[in-house]
């Protein structure tokens, strides 16, 4: 030992002298790199959370304006005399439009407006008035007579004119439009008349054709998702726990066991798009099931969200410990009754919070949708019955969010950022109740 | 819904079985329990099973078989000289199923007399008038033999359902009485019980693999009809996708090469955003980050997983790419005009990197984490700083299993198919510039397969083919990925 130490005294002289207080160069190299290292890091992170943060803004900003409409609100009175008048007429809805801006034009004057206004103007505002001033007469005789407001959604453009999408420069007159309804459409914000309101329709109302992205809701694809979850809880979650089950507490290590081992965890890797292949062949070409229903769109997610149902569920099967199975056999019961009375009700928190997870990531997925034709559809009302709900075409939330994004009208992209709201607020309530369940109920043993 | 009452008459049978079995137990021992030979409810349960399972058996069963069986009934009243030029047996019985369900309708709205529907031969202006009026479609190739066979195709349906009807209760009642006569205080009812309990369990088990066999099956078969109309060497070799469209005749170029380089290209493009942020954030969370950053940034990062791909696919279309135009496009930031449209293969690799981050980053964090604290111990004690650390310790020993991430990665991009159908483009080409557009393997699938082609031209079988390509690309991927994973998690363990 003395001997190495001695020796290692001996050729020291002739290094640097080097001190712990200052750094060498070497050292100052190694902890920029060190330092600079950590900043990559921190610029990742920074960088993936920058992203996520531009999705939301840009979700958000784009999609609010989804949740409110432009209406043009008067209150007016239509006598039985006036009715009878308007029915006898050849034009009866043009008859009805008369009286309403007539209304309006009174509304103007009462508060000493006075405003150049003519019946085309008024169409180009409000689309055609008189034919939901009719039907809501003939509808409710017993309103003739007394004061009723009406709100009658103002035309795209208008509405494009409050969200910013249609702006005065560079204005160019058309048929839909000229620049001096704006003028007219100022006046009467001012005097009240046309004012921003929140768009129910959007979010209970039907999808609307191709030609009136105002009028488009996301109500009826909602109930088709709806109805295709269902379809997908109650597969899937029998099947996927049964098949949990088997696998982690009966199965014998054997070809088969380990057959459908990898099949689940090679399922779990295939592209969605290829399920939707097989549901177009199998359940539409083969099966003959009805086009774009809710229930082969339940059955081709219910294949997509298995694995990941039975993934969960074994790990949930897994973290009950041996001991409690031990001590039921002990005293005597079945495997079986072991597995059913002891082990699923401890795993059942966890069965469910997968199950709400599978589900919500079903619920966004677009693309096996696409090839079960729920695209080409319309959805245009509810279903009829719950029965019709299953079988009836209809389309899914993001089937309808696509549609709308593959429309020409730029009307329509607002309305799919809105749909993407309400599907991430569905998302977002899944998977916050999934914490909960899995916070409240969360074993550790 | 004659079906909906099958099955809850089915349910009814088996409620009512239960509660047979249960008391027939319970009265073979006069209700001393302890001479039973199992619990009262599995007697119960035995008989429930017994009519379930044979009952629902037989109803899918016959589901399945019953349209098959009738199309070919059909069919064969169907002459050979029906079946006109350019057309084939499976269109015309299309057109005859989509006219039974006409009449059916039509009959339910009352629009048209229930004699003509069923009846042999129809006032053939008559006819077509009723189902226009109950607003169904009617077109040219609706013929009398179409007439008589859609006529024929309603009552052997119904005579069909109504034997399956019959059928199914059958069953289920001798379920019932077999299940009810074998039941004594000595039937062993708990084990058979649980056998037939244990078999549905193998059987939902089995799902999977019936569900691999179906992909597989639709898959294969789809693209031998698809190679028997189109050669295989021109689908593998040729450098052009040029389908023309349906009805128009011509010759169509369906090359697999140039999607094949779409996908490939636009998955690179991705995992050159997703790898280094992706990889630094994993390295970062796992080595460098307090607890309380990490229990913030983790979730957060993996909410970027969370979020269904339409979301980002808009997002390319309607965000991004304006964006990436507004830089690169003409009169843009740059003042180069690199990009002529929103749609391109930045775009779309851009927004797909982005999704790709937390599939990254959370892999590889797992298996940085699994490197045992011993070897950075041992790293640090010969004086390393804790980058030189990372650098030549944590990240050799985690490499393959981070290789096994990237590859999960490529083959989630791979097979991603709403960003590229909504932020790619349309136009399948060969080139390397980014900025242009390009088409991938999946967003052909989609075209092809929603377009309106007919189903048995090779412009909308061609989709087949380029799912199997896609199936056999992405499994292969996955395969060797989770093989190399597998191989590195057993070093440690």
């Amino acid at each position: 030992m003395s001997d190495i130490s001695a020796g290692a005294e001996a050729t020291e002289p002739k290094r640097a002298k080097s001190s712990l207080t200052v750094q060498g160069a070497q050292t100052k190299r190694r902890n920029a790199a060190e330092k600079r290292f950590r900043v990559y890091g921190m610029a990742a992170i920074a960088m993936g959370l920058f992203f996520l943060v531009v999705l939301a803004v840009s979700i958000i900003r784009s999609g609010l304006p989804a949740f409110t409409q432009t209406v043009v609100s008067v209150e007016f009175t239509i006598t039985q005399e006036e009715f009878d008048t308007a029915e006898a007429t050849l034009f009866k809805t043009r008859a009805y439009a008369d009286y309403f801006n007539t209304a309006l034009v009174a509304k103007l004057e009462q508060r000493g407006l006075q405003i150049d206004f003519d019946e085309a103007a008024a169409e180009r505002i409000m689309g055609k008035a008189g034919g939901t001033i009719r039907e809501f007469y003939r509808a409710n005789t017993d309103k003739i007579g007394t004061p009723v407001k009406f709100e009658l959604s103002a035309s795209s453009r208008v509405d494009g004119y409050f969200k910013g999408r249609v702006q005065r420069e560079g204005f160019v007159d058309s048929r839909f439009l000229m620049l001096g309804d704006l003028d007219l459409i100022d006046a009467l914000v001012d005097a009240d008349i046309i004012k921003q309101t929140f768009n129910w329709n959007f979010v209970t109302g039907a999808d609307s054709g191709v030609d009136n992205p105002g009028g488009a809701g996301i109500g009826a694809s909602v109930i088709g998702s709806f109805f295709m979850m269902l379809v997908v809880l109650v597969l899937s979650l029998p099947i996927g726990v049964g098949a949990s089950i088997y696998l982690e507490e009966f199965a014998p290590k054997n070809r088969f066991t380990d057959l459908i081992e990898v099949n689940i965890s090679n399922l779990a890797a295939v592209p969605s798009i290829v399920f939707g292949i097989l549901g177009l062949s199998v359940f539409i070409q083969f099966m003959h099931l009805p086009q774009s229903a809710p229930l082969v769109g339940g059955l081709v997610l219910t294949l997509m969200t298995l694995p990941t149902i039975i993934i969960s569920t074994r790990a949930s099967l897994q973290a009950v410990p041996p001991s409690i199975r031990d001590a039921a056999l002990g005293v005597g019961a079945s495997k079986m009754q072991a597995v059913f009375h002891h082990v699923l009700p401890l795993a059942a928190p966890g069965i469910l919070t997968g199950t709400i997870i599978g589900l919500a990531q079903a619920l966004g997925e677009t693309a096996p949708l696409l090839l079960i034709g729920m695209v080409g559809f319309v959805a245009r009302g509810y279903p009829e019955g719950f029965i019709q709900g299953f079988t009836e075409p209809n389309s899914a939330m993001p089937a309808q969010i696509y549609t709308w994004a593959a429309r020409a009208d730029a009307g329509f992209y607002e309305k799919a950022w809105g749909g993407i709201i309400i599907l991430l607020i569905f998302l977002l309530s899944m998977n916050i109740i999934a914490i909960i369940l899995r916070r409240r109920f969360e074993r550790r043993w | 819904m004659p079906l909906i009452w099958l099955v809850i008459a089915t349910s009814m049978i088996a409620a009512a079985g239960y509660v047979l079995g249960r008391q027939r137990a319970l009265a073979g021992v006069g209700g001393q329990l302890r001479n039973l030979h199992s619990l009262p409810s599995y007697y119960g349960s035995n008989v429930f099973l017994k009519v379930v399972v044979p009952a629902f058996g037989l109803l899918i069963v016959w589901l399945l078989v019953q349209p098959f069986v009738i199309d070919r009934l059909v069919s064969q009243t169907i002459p050979a000289t029906e079946v006109s030029e350019g057309s084939s047996m499976g269109l015309v019985m299309s057109e005859v199923r989509r006219t039974a369900d006409g009449i059916n309708n039509a009959v339910a709205l009352g629009a048209m007399p229930r004699e003509m529907a069923e009846g042999g031969r129809v006032d053939f202006n008559n006819f077509t008038k009723y189902l226009k009026d109950a607003g169904q479609i009617v077109t040219n190739d609706l013929t009398q033999t179409i007439v008589g066979a859609a006529q024929r195709y309603n009552v052997l349906r119904s005579n069909g359902n109504l034997m399956m009807t019959i059928a199914v209760i059958l069953v289920a009642l001798a379920g019932l009485g077999w299940a009810v006569r074998e039941t004594n205080p000595e039937f062993r009812a708990r084990n058979v019980v649980e056998q037939g309990v244990r078999g549905l369990l193998i059987a939902s088990a089995s799902i999977a693999i019936f569900t691999t066999i179906g992909i597989v099956l639709s898959l294969v078969f789809n693209t031998m009809e698809f190679f028997r109309l189109y050669p295989a060497s021109e689908f593998f070799f040729l450098l052009e996708w040029a389908p023309s469209f349906s009805g128009r005749g011509g010759a169509s170029s369906l090359g697999v090469l140039p999607l094949l380089w779409g996908t490939l290209y636009i998955s690179i493009v991705a995992l050159l955003v997703a790898v280094p942020i992706g990889l630094f954030s994993a390295i970062y969370l796992s080595e460098y980050a307090s607890p309380r950053a990490r229990s913030f940034a983790k979730p957060l990062l993996e909410i970027l997983a969370g979020i269904p791909t339409i979301v980002y696919g808009l997002f390319a279309l309607l965000t991004v790419g304006p964006l990436l135009v507004s830089v690169f496009g003409e009169g843009g930031l740059l003042g180069v005009s690199w990009q002529g449209g929103g749609r391109a293969v930045i775009t779309a690799g851009l927004v797909m990197g982005i999704m790709l981050i937390p599939f990254v980053s959370s892999l590889s964090d797992d298996i940085i984490n699994a490197v045992p604290q011993a070897m950075r111990d041992g790293s640090y004690g010969l004086g390393a700083t804790q980058s030189e650390t990372i650098r030549q310790v944590v990240l050799p020993a985690a490499l393959p299993g981070i290789v096994g991430a990237i590859l999960l990665a490529a083959s989630r991009a791979i097979g991603e198919t709403m960003i590229v159908v909504l932020g790619a483009g349309a136009a399948a080409r060969l080139s390397l510039n980014p900025f242009e557009a390009m088409t991938t393997v999946t967003a052909k699938i989609v075209s092809q397969l929603t377009g309106d082609s007919d189903f048995a031209s090779p412009e909308a079988l061609v989709a087949f083919a380029l799912g199997i390509t896609l199936f056999v690309i992405t499994l292969g991927l996955n395969v060797f990925a989770l093989y190399i994973v597998r191989k590195y998690r057993e070093q440690y363990d």
